[in-house]
């Protein structure tokens, strides 16, 4: 195996680990604990009363604006890591080929920020 | 090329990747469907590790396990749309997607039988990927995405910049009417803006 590979070792025996804690809670309340189901007991609880309808409903579109400049931004910052671990090897070219394209994205910014998309009503 | 316990990974990997990816389709819960595509996810990460890809798996991790898996989460747990109904007319569908998997694995079979028949195909590729040892993988993408393939790097920020201003364009409504903070108006009030005297007679409303 090569040394790429094995330096990932920690994070399968991590994930082993994990695997073997959850199973474990997963199934002990099955073996050991006191089971006594009634349709009340089992029956969605909403502060007392009977649930009044389903829990999907309409919401607000902001949510997904922000998640969806999150991303943008997200993947922003992806392309500044190789940038950043292979600068010294591409010079004066590849810096201003990201400022370029950081500029790009700090025009959409600015239109965001100056449109009042960062606000909430 | 796999020996011991690689294959053993890339086996397990790949099963899991391919039940969880039959089961997004076949979940009748939209929520689980979510998550085995984002256990799909993982063991797609997992594959691009075992190739070397490190970069590339853990942006995937970092992208689409943390940012795309969650908007569907979202778009699927939140929005009022009923999926019953939605699934029953699926079926109609099936022919076009069907179409799209035969499209998906002729592409496959050229690219696996152009290695096949031309196995020196390789030594012809412009940037050829260096070896791990010498060059990790991210340094790799580094010294040619930002110089050599500069053109493609600007027109992916130019995407982004699109997608950022479509999303505002399409969702963004301002309520009328709506009094929002503004420290430097409320900071600047002066009695003469703020307060209006009147005088009122004896007697008589205002």
């Amino acid at each position: 195996m090569s040394s790429l590979l094995s330096s990932y070792l920690p994070i399968i025996i991590f994930i082993g680990v994990a695997l073997v804690v959850v199973l474990a809670l997963l199934i002990a309340p099955f073996l050991v604990a006191y089971r006594n189901p009634d349709p009340e007991k089992l029956s969605a609880y909403e502060c007392g009363f009977n649930s009044f309808d389903d829990a999907r409903m309409k919401f607000d579109i902001r949510f997904y604006l922000v998640s969806i400049l999150f991303i943008i931004f997200d993947l922003e910052v992806a392309f500044l890591f190789p940038w950043a671990v292979s600068f010294r090897e591409i010079g004066m070219f590849g810096f201003w080929s990201m400022m370029v394209f950081l500029g790009v994205l700090t025009i959409g910014f600015i239109y965001e920020w100056k449109k009042g998309a960062l606000e909430w009503d | 090329m796999l020996n011991g316990l690689e294959a053993v990974f890339f086996y397990l990997f790949a099963f899991i990747a391919v039940a969880s990816a039959f089961m997004v389709i076949s979940a009748r819960n939209p929520v689980h469907s979510v998550l085995y595509l984002i256990l799909t996810f993982f063991n797609a990460a997992g594959l691009f590790l075992l190739t070397g890809a490190e970069f590339v798996a853990l942006i995937l991790l970092v992208v689409y396990v943390g940012a795309v898996a969650v908007l569907f989460l979202f778009v699927v747990m939140m929005l009022d749309v009923d999926f019953a109904e939605l699934k029953s007319g699926a079926l109609q569908y099936a022919p076009i997607g069907a179409l799209v998997g035969i499209i998906l694995a002729a592409e496959l079979i050229v690219v696996a039988g152009g290695f096949a028949f031309a196995p020196d195909l390789a030594s012809t590729i412009s940037q050829p990927t260096p070896d791990i040892a010498t060059r990790t993988n991210t340094a790799a993408l580094g010294d040619i995405l930002y110089t050599d393939y500069a053109h493609f790097f600007q027109i992916a920020g130019l995407v982004l910049l699109v997608a950022m201003i479509g999303a505002i364009v399409l969702t963004l409504r301002h309520k009328p009417g709506v009094k929002r903070q503004n420290i430097a108006t409320q900071v600047g009030r002066t009695p003469e803006t703020a307060i209006e005297v009147k005088k009122v007679e004896t007697g008589k409303g205002i």
